[in-house]
């Protein structure tokens, strides 16, 4: 059952390193078994977020509370969270059992109770048969798995993980990425994980928080992040966007900035300076003049063609602004080359207008 | 540097017969592995011939001293070998020698580690322009001469020296250590530190400092981390930095007679009293040889330990 406090709160919070803001008021509030991604690019204030909240940095201003209590000036050994590192940290003087200890051995927990819950973390990672084993002689998904079990074995109320699977090759990670989604359901301990990759973000996580220049932008679960982003750096930043410039001319009008005038509903007030955010999947390529009645369109020429294998990306300029459409390759697919009139279309609603 | 081996192709090769392969065969390997080890030992040849004109043949010179015999007029025969001199190392007079020598020689040693230990951390710690700079300040002692450097000390430790006025404003009377054990033992500090700083600096660079925040993370508390994941990573730059401080300890002349008095406190004394003054070179022999065979034993335990990899 989960708790109704916040298994993470964090209000106010700022951290300046000299005259360096990394974090800026930051309010956030993370639920308990929820699994918690911090998106965004380095420097963006995330893996200072995350230490802040196990401890190895402390806030310059704000309150912050594990489940309730305030944890801001406790030192890392004295809250009830571990982390795993970006590159996991294994103690390279101990074996993969003896890392898995260390957390319990360090609290006092009677040496009987020590033993079984080190076997029950190592194979709940998969690793029996490498307890004796180095960390130098572990390949880097191993490390992961022993990294993850020295965290879990101490049961924290929060784990952390910073960039868990950044060193990890491509299908590794993917592999990683069902897994850890696995595992967190498993243990149901609530998971706040940094990651750079939005992909990983929205694959994983229950809700994520999309930062950029030290302050939290949008948090949201994956699919509103994706469709309704508040601003443009989130559009920008999650998946690919058309991002075309303009301003709120009427009811539910955008007029861009190289004259042609859209329909985009949002509620900004006529006159706002706003971005639209168009996805190139929810944007249609139809013979000029084709366009279904409900849809906005507008009237262009093929600039381009990409061709990605499993799509084709079709840049597509009108007014000397473009809108790149994403079609799928399927047989009998629309047969346009570079130079057709073609007219673009969307449903109204699958456009995002965010204010400058 | 080894070449790679490849593995002799089972047949003819795609191209037929004709076709020809650039192929490493055993004898082509054998000869490069052979002109690699001879290449090796012409570079190396310099050094070689160096430890035997200075090192092992004057070795083997105070071996075969250590086994004669002391004539009447001070002169050496080198005719009937005996262990009479080695016998004289029991003597309660050479045997206090010795045993003070290694005490004083062990407790520079802890000195120097506990206080280079936290020093060293510190500046493995800073940024690299600040560490180079502390570095600086390490060496700059060895600017001036080590002998300057002693009667610098036997100055300042003097009746009339800074030393002795800072502990009487202290209301501790004025204390007079120079020509004791602590003089000397302070001293030794002195001139070796940089020693035990240095390779305690090497190692601890290289410690990932996030073993350390893994250690706290892990319900560590400072202490423990220090003695259960600090510690035991930098052990190479503790064991290299005690051998090259324990080493030239035991040796040490120059330091235990400026600032011990020259009262034969240590055995780098005894053994200049033993050859000039006593002209009995049996004896001084013998015990430059226990004196090395000390300090050998101290850097295999260190090889051993695994500190050929600093």
């Amino acid at each position: 059952m989960p708790s109704a406090v916040p298994a993470v709160g964090l209000h106010q919070i700022t951290k300046r390193f000299g005259d360096v803001i990394a974090v800026d008021s930051v309010d956030l509030e993370i639920a308990d078994g929820e699994f918690f991604a911090l998106l965004g690019p380095s420097g963006c204030g995330k893996t200072t977020t995350l230490r802040l909240i196990a401890g190895l940095e402390f806030p310059t201003t704000g309150s912050l509370r594990i489940f309730g209590d305030e944890v801001g000036t406790l030192p890392p050994n004295r809250r009830p969270v571990n982390t795993v590192f970006q590159n996991y940290a294994l103690f390279p003087h101990m074996t993969a059992e003896e890392n898995v200890a260390f957390g319990l051995r360090m609290r006092k927990i009677p040496k009987a109770e020590v033993e079984p819950r080190v076997r029950d973390a190592i194979a709940l990672v998969h690793m029996e048969g490498m307890e004796q084993r180095r960390p130098d002689q572990l390949s880097g998904g191993q490390q992961q798995r022993v990294a993850l079990a020295r965290a879990l074995v101490n049961s924290p109320k929060v784990l952390l993980l910073d960039e868990p699977l950044g060193a990890l090759d491509l299908k590794l990670r993917e592999a990683m990425q069902l897994e850890l989604k696995a595992l967190q359901r498993e243990v149901g301990i609530t998971f706040v994980f940094v990651t750079h990759d939005q992909g990983e973000a929205l694959a994983m996580s229950d809700r994520i928080g999309v930062m950029d220049g030290g302050r939290l932008l949008q948090v949201g679960a994956p699919e509103e992040i994706y469709a309704r982003p508040t601003n443009r750096f989130v559009a920008d930043f999650i998946g690919h966007a058309n991002l075309l410039d303009g301003m709120v001319t009427g009811p539910d009008r955008v007029t861009l900035t190289n004259g042609v005038t859209i329909a985009a509903p949002s509620d900004i007030q006529p006159g706002g300076r706003v971005t639209v955010s168009l996805r190139p999947e929810q944007a249609f390529l139809h013979r000029q003049g084709g366009a279904p009645e409900h849809h906005a369109s507008v009237d262009g020429q093929v600039e381009q063609v990409t061709y990605l294998g499993n799509a084709l990306i079709y840049r597509v300029s009108f007014q000397w602004m473009h809108i790149d459409v994403r079609e799928e390759n399927r047989p009998g697919g629309a047969s346009v080359g570079a130079g057709d009139d073609v007219t673009v279309s969307w449903e109204p609603s699958s456009v995002a207008v965010v204010q400058d | 540097m080894t070449l790679t081996a490849v593995p002799p192709p089972s047949g003819p090769g795609p191209g037929g017969a004709g076709a020809a392969l650039l192929e490493a065969t055993p004898e082509f390997e054998r000869a490069a592995a052979r002109a690699d080890s001879r290449r090796g030992f012409l570079l190396s040849l310099p050094a070689y011939v160096y430890l035997l004109l200075f090192f092992a043949i004057p070795f083997g010179i105070v071996v075969i001293y250590s086994v004669a015999t002391r004539n009447t007029i001070g002169g050496t025969d080198l005719a009937g070998w005996n262990l009479d001199s080695y016998r004289r190392l029991a003597e309660p007079i050479v045997r206090d020698i010795l045993f003070r020598s290694l005490w004083i020689a062990v407790l520079t040693t802890l000195i120097c580690l506990v206080v280079a230990y936290p020093f060293s951390y510190f500046i493995a710690t800073r940024t690299p322009t600040v560490r180079n700079i502390m570095l600086v300040f390490v060496m700059i002692p060895f600017w001036t001469n080590f002998l300057v450097r002693n009667y610098a000390w036997r100055v300042i430790l003097g009746s009339d020296g800074p030393f002795a006025a800072v502990t009487e404003a202290l209301g501790l009377g004025r204390q007079e250590i120079l020509f004791t054990h602590s003089a000397v033992i302070l001293g030794l500090v002195y001139g070796f530190l940089p020693f035990m700083v240095l390779p305690l600096y090497a190692a601890i660079e290289r410690i990932d400092g996030s073993l350390i925040e893994a250690g706290r993370d892990l319900y560590a508390s400072g202490a423990q981390t220090f003695r259960r994941v600090l510690l035991p990573l930098s052990m190479p730059g503790v064991l290299a930095g005690s051998i090259l401080v324990f080493v030239p300890s035991l040796g040490a002349y120059v330091t235990p007679q400026i600032l011990g008095g020259g009262k034969s406190t240590m055995l780098g004394s005894y053994i200049v009293v033993q050859f000039l003054t006593a002209r009995n070179w049996p004896l001084g022999a013998s015990l430059s040889f226990v004196l090395m065979t000390v300090m050998l034993t101290a850097t295999l335990i260190y090889f051993r330990a695994g500190g050929r990899n600093l």
